[in-house]
């Protein structure tokens, strides 16, 4: 049961007023329409889904209604910090980054 | 290895049951193998036991991080069907059901499969055009199935409040009833026996924690314990891990990891001798044959991979069981407890080769990979034999999702996601 405290409200409420909303900071392809079936599926569908730190976004549902970041042990639950959209992360993993694909 | 009979439990008796076998050896990695498989749950002892039996492959190394069936296998709430509504993922299930159907004999262990049918049930009336559709798909495919209106399904569960007085009253039911339940743990330890029997070498406490990779094609996976084990194939059946095992092999997969709960009851005596699943309300029940009750819950919507999720989700799943049957509220809940099931986009799993050659998954489960055991190490063991998916199998590649040729089974998945 996690204990989160809500960017905007500025309080820590109970997790049955948020909703999990996926992972953080994807990027809209820019040009959809030239994108290669590659990238728009790779932009759909593929998600890091780490063991261990993750960005995602929550949604204070029963709340203020407003989506923010968080960003989340996904082996200990421990919640490292949450931030506002459009925000950048401060607690990030080594391995961030991994580009699908390696052909 | 000594054939399971009734004759042998006589004899054993005689002795006081002091001198069975051991159901399977316990050894050391060799360096080299034709396929290792990476995961020893059902799906991936499944998977070689087919590979050995079907395909004649008998160098083959399962390695587990754990013990055998300690994953998902063990954390299931046992239910097999294969109502599925799209012809590619029924025609999987089906074959599984098949399998099911002949597996006791097939492996010489009792999996304690037991056709008691599964109730999935409709409470409102777009609930009940999706069963009717389901059911007369499943027909087509020559799945049993039969639509049940309110009396029908009371018949077959007098203790479930099927009256109009309910918040969400219940309409009626698609009725499988080949489907029913099986024995998780046996499962696991039947197809364990049988592909021991047949040579291959079941690798406990065994971690991988890399794949190895030479000019884009997978040659070994290094392991903690054992350090490397070379393979000519390599296939990876390892559900929630799944994201985690293909990152090593340097892609991604279209997975999400979400822990599912499930929880049992005190035993009580016989009161159920079905199957209830509600999609709309959430919740599914059976009783084992020790006579729990068993519940499964709804997964929860963040990820994790901690093998426990939030008392909320428990609670809403025993407030849908309490509405459906009012006379179980004051069953006192015994064991609780979460696995972590890799979902799919499209609800439906992947079957495929990847970006890295002579690497293998199986994954994408998610909430219902349990009754598939049999067919999905069916067909893994022939993709990962030939080198090339089975005729099954070909719609789960995990290109699907960049060519879009998606599989939609949210509605007969039957778990939320």
């Amino acid at each position: 049961m996690f204990y989160i405290y809500c960017p905007y409200c500025q309080e820590h409420r109970e997790e049955e007023e948020f909703h999990a909303a996926g992972q953080a900071h994807i990027a809209r392809p820019a040009d959809p329409d030239n994108c290669t079936d590659e990238e728009w599926g790779d932009y759909l569908y593929f998600r890091k889904n780490p063991r261990g730190l993750h960005h995602e976004m929550w949604v204070h549902a029963a709340g203020c209604r407003k989506f923010f970041n968080m960003t989340r042990d996904t082996q200990s639950y421990e919640i490292k910090e949450v931030y506002k959209m459009g925000e950048q992360p401060q607690i990030v993993s080594e391995q961030d980054s991994i580009a699908r694909g390696t052909a | 290895m000594n054939k399971y009979s009734g004759f042998g439990l006589l004899k054993h008796g005689l002795s006081y049951h002091e001198n069975w076998q051991r159901a399977w050896r316990n050894p050391k990695p060799k360096a080299k193998y034709d396929v290792v498989i990476v995961g020893g749950g059902g799906h991936g002892l499944a998977t070689a036991y087919y590979l050995a039996k079907v395909h004649g492959v008998t160098n083959i190394a399962v390695v587990e991080k754990g013990y055998l069936g300690g994953g998902n296998t063990a954390r299931n709430t046992t239910i097999v069907r294969s109502n599925y509504l799209w012809d590619e993922s029924a025609h999987l299930y089906e074959h599984a059901m098949k399998l099911w159907e002949g597996l006791s004999q097939d492996l010489n262990y009792n999996v304690m499969f037991s056709q008691r049918g599964v109730l999935n049930l409709g409470h409102t009336l777009q609930d009940m055009r999706d069963i009717q559709r389901r059911v007369n798909a499943n027909r087509l495919n020559g799945i049993d199935g039969e639509v049940l209106d309110t009396q029908q399904v009371q018949e077959i569960v007098p203790i479930m409040d099927c009256s109009a007085n309910t918040r969400y009253p219940v309409l009626g039911a698609s009725w499988q009833p080949r489907a029913g339940v099986a024995r998780h743990d046996a499962v696991a330890w039947g197809y364990a026996r049988a592909a021991d029997a047949l040579g291959v070498d079941l690798i406990q406490q065994c971690e991988v924690d890399d794949i190895i990779t030479e000019d884009g094609a997978a040659v070994a996976v290094h392991t903690k314990q054992h350090g490397l084990i070379k393979a000519d194939r390599i296939g990876c059946v390892v559900a929630g891990n799944s994201s985690v095992l293909a990152k090593m092999a340097g892609f991604s997969l279209p997975l999400e990891s979400h822990p599912l709960q499930a929880l049992v009851s005190e035993p009580i005596k016989p009161i159920l001798d079905t199957v209830v699943m509600s999609n709309h309300v959430h919740g599914y029940v059976s009783q084992s044959d020790k006579g729990d009750l068993v519940i499964g819950a709804g997964i929860d919507g963040y990820n994790g991979y901690g093998q426990r999720g939030s008392y909320s989700t428990i609670e809403h799943t025993v407030q849908a069981i309490i509405e459906l049957f009012p006379i179980f509220s004051r069953v006192r809940m015994n064991r609780q407890w979460g696995g972590i099931v890799d979902t799919c986009p499209d609800a439906c799993p992947i079957i495929s080769d990847t970006p890295v050659e002579n690497l293998f998954f199986n994954c994408g489960w998610g909430t219902g990979g349990f009754k598939a055991t049999p067919g999905s190490g069916h067909v893994f063991a022939a993709t990962l034999a030939k080198g090339e998916a089975h005729e099954l199998a070909k719609p789960f590649s995990m290109f699907r999702f960049n060519d879009g040729s998606l599989i939609d089974e949210h509605g007969a998945a039957g778990v939320a996601h």
